[in-house]
């Protein structure tokens, strides 16, 4: 039931937000044709629903952990810019062996979302700052700081859009050429690693177990022993990590440097692909990939289509989390299937 | 029960929709295959900025009534940076476009990449020099004098100015805007040697292209000031600045202040205050594009527009002739003359410093 009850949402999304452009002239099935084609049509297409993947299952997973420990985090956005931003000026700016560079590259990415995550995890255990107005105000503070290193600091002499330098050789991952052209690069083995690593610290350690139960009840948790602290700043700490993990895909595998405004808003999709996945590390790939491959296929109704444009990617998302989070909904039609079967 | 029905007749309804559909796709697919297709990528600012998009879907329009070219010809709009490759790659590719034409420098920093991937299409794109890296010798890069055209509408908000001070407001903080800037004051001072010159930019990322009330306010600030013309090079931003100059003049009539539009004729937009418009001429651009690959005269190589081929040029219509007496208006032709014959020479901000693109 906790399965189905996603795919159905997501069908029945999908049927109304399709029938909704014929409201437009336009016929459903054609724009359904037109993002089949768009996001699987060929190896570069499909490529291209991984590459934008990769950033969604990867908040997907930062959303979820903070959620999980009871945590609405808000700010994925301003985690994967520090994250991208600071892996970008690293590997710019330091000369590693190629052997090692990625690596490092992915731990310094992790840092700095992560530590951008911690401060708010550090503010709200601490503080008792609400995480959401935090992780909010941090997404603009990260954004002014990447603008500034991107325009002042580390500019681009060579070009007139505002982006760093361009990363060292030995940073940048190998695009596989089976994807003909499409950035598809490690990172996309990583998120789905990462994913795994998820749902084993969730589930299967000591300290998923006390994260969980915080979010379940940090009163309980607190008398039965477990210090709500110390979790809440981890929490933050690896959601933001998480989130930060974004750069090595898009710095070091797909635009070789750090671009301002290179996110279409990852983050605050990613808190989408989270709902839609129920939390659950390992659903979390499979929303992404199909978020991934909306993105890919509106991008497309803008050159096949005449009145459609690629907003209807953002209808498609809005309907999906209404459908899905329509508990009252659910609750009277699943009982009633059971009942049937 | 009742659900299933209703499934299965929206099941028929749609198939139905899907026949026609199909129908329609294949139709077009036969007519008129062998005519070019011509595909063009915006920047951000977007297609009514009455500017510069404005002006190159012009061109794209104004080709596809005179010049015998696909009619699956089309333009997008990129909502955002990520979809620049996307559609790039896709009008090479499944869209089959034969000439792409890419406005503005945003949407260009994708090109050499998508051209070396497909050698035997040709590329067009305005505001960038991608010479350097034109290793299929298929693109086209289109630049425009942008300095020697402000240079005369400086000239011209000079000799309009009565309190010695006129402004300039950029949209994004780059060499190109600075080549407009320093183009504009040089004419402001050749007129007035004790002129100043007030400037300023809306923003460092291309959102600045995009954010009339931003540039409203640095207008209002400038305005404010004692500047009473300002020069606004800014696209869909720019009407910030003609608003705080009709706002201004509504509300204190004893002196007026004027505005200078840039890359289309924009003198229609306010013609109580708009002075005259630096039109950069991208539409002529895009169009001389599309013809000369027609008619087989496409040139994978740098090509200039100046002053002495209108390609940068003041316009002066009905909207603004109010403002000039014959004698202005020979004195600015005058002027313009001369930096066509090279006697004024005009500063360029490209040279000076050594940016490239």
């Amino acid at each position: 039931m906790t399965i189905l009850r996603p795919i159905l949402a997501t069908i029945l999304s999908l049927v109304l937000g399709l029938l909704a452009t014929s409201l437009f002239h336009e016929s459903p099935l054609h724009i359904f044709k037109i993002f089949l084609q768009s996001g699987f049509g060929s190896a570069y297409d499909f490529g291209m629903t991984l590459t934008y993947s990769v950033p969604l299952i990867l908040t997907g997973l930062s959303v979820s952990l903070a959620f999980k420990a009871g945590l609405f985090n808000i700010g994925a956005e301003g985690q994967l810019t520090m994250g991208a931003l600071a892996v970008a000026v690293f590997a710019a700016l330091v000369p590693l062996p190629s052997l090692i560079a990625p690596l490092a590259g992915a731990l310094v990415a992790a840092c700095a979302g992560g530590i951008w995550g911690a401060l708010v995890g550090f503010l709200k255990a601490r503080r008792g700052a609400h995480e959401v107005i935090m992780t909010i105000m941090m997404n603009f503070i990260a954004a002014g700081i990447s603008s500034y290193v991107a325009v002042y600091l580390l500019k681009d002499p060579n070009t007139q859009n505002p982006q760093t330098l361009p990363i060292l050789p030995a940073f940048s991952l190998t695009q596989y050429s089976l994807f003909n052209g499409a950035p598809v690069t490690f990172a996309l083995f990583l998120s789905l690693l990462i994913a795994v690593v998820c749902w084993l610290y969730l589930y299967r350690t000591p300290y998923g177990f006390e994260l969980r139960a915080v979010g379940e009840n940090e009163h309980a948790s607190s008398t039965a022993g477990i210090g709500v602290q110390k979790v809440q700043i981890l929490a933050m700490f690896f959601s933001g990590a998480l989130a930060g993990l974004v750069g090595v895909g898009e710095v070091m595998g797909r635009v070789g440097c750090f671009k301002l405004d290179f996110s279409p808003g990852y983050g605050f999709t990613g808190i989408a692909v989270a709902f839609l996945g129920r939390c659950h590390p390992l659903a979390i790939i499979f929303s992404g990939l199909l978020f991934g491959a909306i993105q890919k296929g509106a991008s497309d109704l803008e050159i096949f289509t005449q009145n459609v444009t690629s907003d209807l990617a953002l209808v498609l998302q809005a309907l999906i989390i209404l459908v899905v989070s329509a508990d009252g909904l659910w609750e009277k039609w699943i009982p009633v299937k059971k009942g049937k079967a | 029960m009742a659900l299933l029905c209703s499934k299965s007749l929206s099941k028929i309804l749609l198939f139905v929709a899907f026949i026609i559909s199909l129908s329609m796709f294949s139709f077009s697919c036969f007519a008129k295959q062998n005519l070019p297709k011509i595909c063009m990528v915006l920047d951000k600012g977007g297609r009514d900025d009455h500017s510069f998009n404005e002006s190159a879907v012009k061109g794209f329009q104004l080709a596809q009534k005179a010049l015998h070219i696909n009619p699956e010809s089309r333009f997008v709009e990129p909502k955002n940076d990520a979809q620049l490759p996307l559609f790039l790659n896709n009008f090479s590719s499944e869209v089959n476009c034969d000439l792409i034409i890419a406005i503005g420098f945003t949407p260009a920093a994708f090109i050499p990449e998508v051209a070396s991937k497909f050698p035997q299409k040709k590329f067009m794109v305005i505001d960038s020099n991608l010479q350097l890296k034109n290793v299929k010798h298929n693109i086209r890069s289109v630049l425009f004098e942008e300095h020697e055209g402000s240079f005369l509408v400086g000239a011209i908000a000079a000799i309009k100015s009565k309190t010695g001070r006129v402004g300039f407001v950029g949209g994004m903080d780059v060499p190109l805007i600075h080549r407009f800037a320093l183009g504009y004051s040089s004419g402001a001072k050749y007129i007035n040697p004790n002129i100043k010159v007030q400037e300023s930019y809306v923003g460092v990322t291309p959102d600045a292209w995009n954010n009339p009330s931003k540039a409203k306010e640095l207008a209002l600030s400038q305005y404010n000031k004692g500047v009473d013309v300002i020069f606004q090079v800014a696209a869909a931003s720019g009407q910030g600045v003609f608003d705080a100059a009709e706002e201004l003049n509504k509300s204190d009539s004893k002196s007026v202040r004027y505005a200078i539009g840039v890359d289309s004729n924009q003198n229609w937009v306010n013609p109580h205050v708009i002075l005259t418009s630096m039109e950069k001429r991208v539409d002529r651009a895009v169009f001389n594009g599309i013809s000369d690959f027609i008619s087989n005269k496409f040139t994978a190589d740098v090509v200039v527009y100046g002053l002495k081929d209108s390609g940068v040029n003041w316009s002066l219509d009905n909207n603004n002739r109010e403002f000039y007496s014959p004698s202005e208006i020979a004195r600015i032709n005058l002027i313009k003359k001369l930096i066509i014959d090279h006697v004024i020479h005009v500063p360029d901000y490209y040279k000076i410093n050594t940016h490239k693109n």
